[in-house]
């Protein structure tokens, strides 16, 4: 997911070309306090705009306590926005409000009632204990996201302290398992020293170990890599297709058991597989 | 009395076969032939060199005091060529410095002929307004001085724009003949051996100034430094050089690799250039052995760096890189990946270290590198070359010249050379610059013939040039789903719109040369510029 400035009217014409499986386009952080019209006018343009037809577009408004959350949602969801990224998220009553309110704004502009779909970001202590509730609070939920920048202030730690990353172990766990349980993917925290491509790698070894689907991205420079980093290789796209082969071939006669080499294929190694092909047409295969 | 003598000699020459047909006739005086007396007779070992006769003498003959001293010494006089070379780039501190000394000595209507011109060289409209520089040849300039040139009304006659080969090729028929090549080295030893590899300032390659050093009836070296003699490896050799001059500056390497060579990080170009690397690998050419250049840009020299992953996983390496070196390909060299690097201008540090010290990396000059006239260049051997373009269209004809603002501010460079030349040429370019499309109908200026171009290389998609057989089909077959130029041009023009045509003017500003000498374009003044 490749963040956007949504005050960028460069970015926001031409950052598709990158290959970014879902382009957010920013309306918080990234936005100055002067530019948060302009980015919200620029935003909803581009939504409106042929050339992002074929890609996902999150928007990240501002959070549910400013002044700007209305607003931006009501500049974006008649435009047609896919997904709403809603920041500072700490429990599942600020998801259940954001729903109301996507539901009032469909109803008003003519839009299919719960066809926006929304995802939390997950930025303090009391964010990550109510992950669960958050991640199960609406049924437009998609996603679930860490962000590590305020988690970190408010847990009295600092990022980078340590190689593992241990600072945001519990954090990732937790955020993680309530994915899990909600059965919505689940994104990691942004990486923000583009230039530092060896600690990137590392971060992203930690993450795909732990079972995270996909990271926050900053630059585009950061899409290959990470794209490349979470293909399968070619042994175990090969190992894939095997066990898909089995499985159609015990289909086809009839059998309730799979077995590839004399050994028994349990069904989640079959839909494993499945995901593993799935990959490899999206991101090839790793280098 | 010797013409009367030549004249019987000649006759009885002509006369012998008819007396006999074994033995010829002994000539008329066989103890005094004719030629002897043209010749001049012995008048002692050092009458012709009399500084052999002084060892101090005889080592410093060449060194003058200023820069002065050589000009006067060198004869030159008002109308006369000078030449440059552009090996520091951005950081070059000769041209200036030598262009304000011939002012001071009140010389004037001068050509100055540079193998190319930066924005550094902002300082010479002054000059050319004072009447001291009346005509440019150059590979192509950037900046105010080109601006300003643009805009028209400034120089008396046209700029005649030429490619690296094609200035070589210039000075083989003797269309450019410089009476002083003014030569900026970080060393030299009194004799005039130098290099671009000792001293402090290095450059790396030298080998637009060989050809200066061959074509020019007078060269002066301005260095930085004297060094002990002799300084080899010479690419300015001491039988080539009249006069040394000691400067405190030539120029500043680290100014080298800016602008039009610099190390990108932009995301744009890094995505294009990882796609460019992908076509290398597919269009038909990567095969062990092949041969490569990258042109300048960002997202051409970046190129090399996608391309290593590509040959350790084929197990691939390349025969040898031409070049435009730069430190990434010097470290593909180091690595084994790149047999040997042929190197006519050094972009950056560590190609200028890698010259000093690999053996398989050389120094050719600007002739042997893409002189159309010489009797062989390297650029007719190339597999594969990666080019930059600030305009491409729907013929895949390129210019590189003159920018969306109609003004000149890039340069022809070894483009329609080394595009003559490789059997894959690539194009590379992001499809829109600041909201202009970079694919056209038309191309406002013409460098290099699209008959030579096969692929383009742009952030929305890659074209392959109907011409080039196969190449489309390689590449389908590997994935990397080429479209079409006209598809290309209209999504930039859904992003954009059509672009207003540039107003100009008719004055005649600039005559584009064919590398060959021929015309192929002109530029005509912007008169809102």
């Amino acid at each position: 997911m490749l963040f956007v400035p949504g005050s960028n009217a460069s970015w926001l014409s031409t950052v598709h070309v990158y290959g970014a499986d879902t382009v957010m386009f920013d309306l918080e952080d990234s936005v100055a306090l002067r530019e948060k019209d302009t980015a919200r006018i620029l935003v909803r343009e581009a939504l409106m705009s042929p050339i992002w037809k074929d890609v996902e577009v999150c928007v990240r408004v501002n959070a549910i306590d400013t002044p700007f959350f209305r607003p931006d949602l009501e500049a974006i969801v008649p435009a047609g926005v896919a997904i709403v990224r809603l920041p500072m998220v700490r429990d599942a009553d600020m998801v259940r409000e954001l729903d109301r309110v996507l539901t009032e704004i469909e109803e008003k502009c003519g839009r299919e009632v719960g066809s926006t779909k929304c995802m939390a970001a997950v930025e303090s202590a009391s964010g990550v204990v109510n992950a669960v509730q958050i991640a199960k609070a609406s049924s437009r939920m998609v996603a679930i996201a860490l962000a590590a920048y305020d988690y970190m202030i408010d847990m009295h730690t600092v990022r980078g302290t340590a190689a593992d990353e241990s600072e945001l172990f519990y954090a990732r766990c937790a955020v993680l398992h309530a994915a899990r349980v909600a059965g919505i993917p689940c994104y990691d925290v942004v990486y923000s020293d583009v230039n530092d491509e060896e600690g990137f790698l590392r971060e992203i070894g930690i993450i795909k170990r732990l079972g995270f689907d996909g990271k926050s991205l900053v630059n585009p420079r950061q899409i290959e890599p990470l794209h490349n980093a979470y293909a399968p290789t070619e042994a175990e796209v090969d190992r894939a297709k095997r066990v898909i082969e089995a499985a159609d071939k015990a289909e086809a006669e009839g059998l309730g058991v799979v077995s590839l080499d004399g050994k028994m294929v349990d069904a989640p190694i079959v839909a494993s597989a499945y995901r593993t092909v799935r990959l490899a047409e999206l991101s090839g295969t790793r280098r | 009395m010797t013409e009367t003598k030549t004249t019987e000699t000649t006759q009885a020459a002509q006369a012998a076969p008819e007396a006999s047909t074994t033995t010829p006739a002994p000539p008329a005086d066989p103890a005094h032939p004719a030629e002897l007396d043209a010749l001049p007779a012995f008048s002692g070992w050092a009458a012709k060199m009399p500084y052999l006769r002084d060892s101090k003498a005889k080592r410093r003959r060449k060194v003058m005091r200023s820069l002065k001293e050589a000009i006067i010494r060198s004869g030159l006089t008002d109308g006369d060529t000078i030449s440059f070379h552009h090996h520091f780039r951005e950081g070059d501190k000769v041209i200036l410095q030598v262009v304000s000394q011939l002012a001071e000595l009140g010389l004037e209507n001068l050509t100055l002929a540079s193998s190319s011109l930066n924005n550094c060289h902002a300082g010479l409209v002054e000059y050319i307004r004072s009447g001291v520089i009346g005509r440019i040849y150059t590979s192509g300039m950037r900046g105010e001085l080109a601006r300003q040139i643009s805009a028209g009304g400034l120089l008396q006659h046209p700029v005649t724009i030429h490619s690296h080969g094609g200035r070589a090729a210039l000075m083989e028929t003797g269309e450019l003949k410089p009476k002083v090549a003014f030569l900026g080295v970080s060393a030299c030893d009194e004799y005039g051996n130098a290099n671009g590899f000792t001293g402090r300032a290095h450059c790396g390659s030298l080998g637009y100034a060989r050809t200066d050093a061959q074509y020019a009836e007078q060269v002066i070296l301005l260095t930085e430094q004297i060094v002990d003699y002799p300084n080899t490896p010479a690419s300015i050799r001491q039988d080539q050089v009249d006069f040394v001059v000691e400067v405190d500056e030539v120029g500043d390497p680290s100014r080298i690799n800016v602008g039009a060579v610099r190390n990108t990080k932009n995301p744009r170009d890094l995505l294009i250039a990882r796609r460019a690397a992908a076509v290398m690998e597919f269009g038909g050419y990567f095969e062990d052995g092949f041969s490569m250049q990258t042109g300048s840009g960002g997202a051409a020299t970046a190129t090399t760096l996608y391309l290593k992953d590509r040959m350790e996983r084929a197990g691939i390496k390349a025969a040898w890189a031409l070049g435009g070196i730069t430190g990434t390909l010097a470290s593909l060299h180091e690595q084994g990946l790149v047999g040997r690097l042929l190197d006519v201008q050094s972009f950056d540090a560590g190609a200028a270290e890698s010259l000093a010290t690999s053996p398989a990396h050389t120094e050719i000059s600007a002739a042997e590198y893409a002189s159309p006239l010489a009797k062989a260049c390297c650029v007719d051997e190339l597999d594969m070359v990666i080019l930059s373009a600030l305009e491409i269209d729907l013929k895949f004809n390129v210019n590189v010249l003159t920018g969306s603002d109609g003004l000149m501010m890039g340069a022809s460079g070894g483009h329609c050379d080394t595009a003559a030349g490789a059997k894959l040429v690539i194009v590379v370019a992001p499809l829109i610059r600041s909201r202009i499309p970079t694919v056209v109908e038309k191309v406002s200026t013409l460098i290099t013939p699209g008959d030579n171009v096969d692929v383009l290389v742009t952030d929305y998609g890659i074209a392959v040039n109907p011409r080039s057989v196969g190449v489309a089909e390689r590449l389908r077959a590997a994935g990397l789903k080429p479209t079409t130029i006209g598809d290309l041009y209209e999504q930039a023009l859904k992003i954009c719109g059509k672009p207003r045509q540039i107003e100009r003017g008719d004055e005649i500003v600039g005559i584009v040369r064919y590398r060959d000498g021929s015309v192929i374009d002109t530029v005509r003044n912007v008169p809102s510029a």
